[in-house]
């Protein structure tokens, strides 16, 4: 099982840092089969790094979810249109799967943020324990294995 | 009858957040049409007040799209300031892979994903096809092309800048890693498929432009001065040069102009309905000075390119215009590409030059107070100009980017398109609406960079009376 974390967002736009450092978090764990990558935003090519795994978990900001995150399955699907500015992750499946043929199984990680209006590379003080409780979570989940199991529509703990 | 307001917010298919406004009398004749930025973030002042060695980490936070360019920008401004005059051979080399690296998968994304839909399937064509989906469907190979083009030119920047986040790269006088030997024989193992791949897109966009020359020529297109940097003897060099400025007809307006005074050839004015600022001409002043930057002007200020396969593109490019600059605002698709061509012979070369595995990566000199860096990014001419203390802190930041330089070209595309295809129409259509998106996207603006902040595309279309009642309403998904 080959599982790719992509942990994306603009570190220097505070809480909008959250899917990075998550990806940071669980790169430094080394966990084996796991692959971890980082970016501003999702970006096309994506789509190859996404063929090449059996599963991928999108790590990202979200203003507005309960707390403290949420953990989705993913399917794909074809948006009309879109720049290196704002490929969404469903988006990137779609590509993945008639480009290249992909059977990647895709899950979203949002993880709530506060404060993304400023400049400044620090997480807020409530996003800094929504991404301790997502890194944990994520950390057993892929322990386990099973992601699909962990799947839920909000997860109010952690 | 008031008059009428068309607005296309945001417009589709460019990078970041801007909106067109279209005036219409109570014959539906235009009276006028304008491309406004809606963002503001003012990051000049943001960087007053930081070490000036953060400088080139820290402007990539400008924007996802171009980091490298503001990356470069910010370490040539800084070379100035620690006295790096002449910055070590494999540094430079270092430097213009990445540079290269930015501008084959810039040019790349552009073409395949963004402007190709418009190329492929027509401007008036069905909107549910007329998208990246429609062409990934339609044209599979050319859409896998485009994100391996992509992905290789992503992968020289990692490899280049450290990583993609914030790459440490290049730093004040110099770069602070090379390229190995296991990290080129990657790169060369792909070289001659990019290379193969790029000769096909250009073709693509050649071919697309002579065969629908009657159409494309007067589309969106007007006279314009041109400006770019250009090297000592007169060939294209995106990475360092002089700035040359010419007119409409290829006069120039000044030539080799080191750009540490640009002030004294270039200014900027501000208008009060949008965040972007209206670059011109010194000597010409604001109403007939302004200039196109981006792969148009780079062809049509450059000598030649030294590169055989681009220089070959460039010839048959300006002999359509009998050698004069080429003001077919259309016609920057193709020179776009010849741009993707030549970074691509340049990327092969450099690969092919030991000293990208040299180890004197670093100078320095005399420690000044103010400098500027400019680079020619994939957008075109990008001015980065600071102040810096006593203290190392900077004091002063002053950023031209290359989607503000080319603010009334834009504006003046706009116009023409509204003019030619919108105006006195009883009925405006999606179709023609997108007639004003594609005069845009020729420019390939980073309207986010222009402004300084990250956007997102949905589309509104909006007809108004000029009391701002809503009369109709439309809106495209993303």
């Amino acid at each position: 099982m080959r599982t790719l974390v992509i942990g994306y967002g603009n570190i220097g736009r505070l809480d909008d840092g959250l899917g990075p450092a998550l990806a940071e978090a669980i790169g430094r764990l080394a966990l084996p089969g796991v692959s971890v990558d980082s970016d501003y935003q999702l970006v096309v090519e994506d789509a190859v790094e996404l063929a090449q795994h059996d599963a991928v978990i999108f790590a990202d900001a979200d203003a507005s979810c309960p707390d403290p995150f949420y953990f989705r399955r993913l399917s794909p699907e074809p948006h009309l249109s879109f720049s290196s500015h704002s490929v969404q992750p469903a988006a990137l499946l779609f590509l993945a799967a008639d480009l290249f043929a992909a059977k990647t199984k895709a899950y979203v990680l949002g993880i709530r943020g506060y404060e993304f209006n400023e400049f400044g590379e620090r997480l807020s003080g409530t996003a800094q324990k929504n991404l301790a409780a997502a890194s944990d979570f994520l950390r057993n989940a892929l322990c386990e294995g099973d992601l699909d199991k962990h799947c839920q529509a909000e997860l109010k703990t952690a | 009858m008031a008059p009428k307001k068309i607005v296309i917010e945001p417009v589709t298919r460019v990078e970041g957040h801007g909106k067109v406004t279209i005036l219409l009398d109570d014959h539906n004749k235009v009276i006028q049409a304008r491309l406004h930025i809606v963002e503001f973030r003012g990051f000049e002042r943001f960087v007053q007040g930081r070490p000036y060695w953060e400088l080139p980490v820290l402007v990539q936070r400008l924007c996802g799209i171009c980091p490298v360019s503001h990356h470069l920008a910010a370490a040539k401004a800084m070379d100035v300031i620690v006295g790096a005059d002449k910055i070590s051979p494999t540094a430079e080399k270092i430097r213009r892979l990445m540079h290269y690296g930015q501008f084959f998968q810039s040019h790349a994304l552009h073409f395949f994903h963004l402007c190709s839909p418009d190329i492929l399937f027509g401007f008036d064509a069905d909107p549910a096809i007329r998208n990246v989906i429609g062409v990934i469907r339609k044209h599979p190979d050319l859409a896998v092309q485009g994100v391996m083009m992509r992905k290789y030119g992503q992968e020289i920047i990692k490899a280049t800048a450290g990583k993609k986040i914030h790459g440490t790269g290049a730093i004040p006088g110099g770069v602070n890693k090379n390229l190995s030997i296991a990290e080129r024989d990657v790169f060369l193992k792909d070289i001659e498929q990019m290379l193969a791949w790029g000769q096909g897109a250009l073709k693509i966009a050649r071919d697309y432009t002579v065969e629908n020359l009657e159409k494309l020529a007067p589309f969106g297109s007007f006279e314009s001065n041109h400006l770019s940097l250009i090297r000592e003897d007169g060939a294209m060099d995106i990475y360092h040069g002089n700035l040359r400025a010419v007119d409409a007809n290829g006069k120039k307006i000044f030539d080799q102009v080191n750009y540490q005074k640009y002030y004294d050839f270039i200014c900027e004015e501000v208008k009060p309905w949008s965040y972007m600022k209206f670059p011109f001409i010194k000597s010409i002043g604001p109403e007939d000075g302004w200039y196109r930057v981006g792969p148009l002007a780079r062809v049509n200020t450059a000598d030649f390119i030294d590169t055989p396969l681009a220089e070959a593109a460039r010839k048959e490019f300006m002999a359509l215009t009998k050698g004069k600059p080429n003001n077919i605002s259309m016609a920057y698709h193709w020179a776009r590409m010849i741009e993707l061509l030549h970074s691509i012979e340049k990327i092969r070369e450099l690969l092919n030059d030991p000293e990208l595995q040299g180890k004197d990566l670093l100078v320095k000199g005399e420690r000044r107070g103010e400098g500027v860096g400019l680079i020619e990014a994939p957008r075109g001419t990008l001015f980065h100009h600071y102040k810096v203390d006593k203290n190392d802190l900077v004091t002063m930041a002053n950023l031209i980017v290359s989607t503000t330089n080319n603010n009334v070209p834009m504006n003046k595309a706009v116009e023409r398109v509204a003019m030619d295809h919108l105006s006195g129409k009883a009925e405006i259509t999606e179709g023609l609406l997108n007639h004003v998106e594609v005069a845009i996207r020729a420019y390939d603006p980073c309207l986010s960079c222009a402004t300084h902040a990250l956007g997102r595309m949905p589309l509104v279309v909006e007809l108004e009376n000029s009391a701002g009642e809503i009369l109709a309403s439309a809106s495209r998904g993303i």
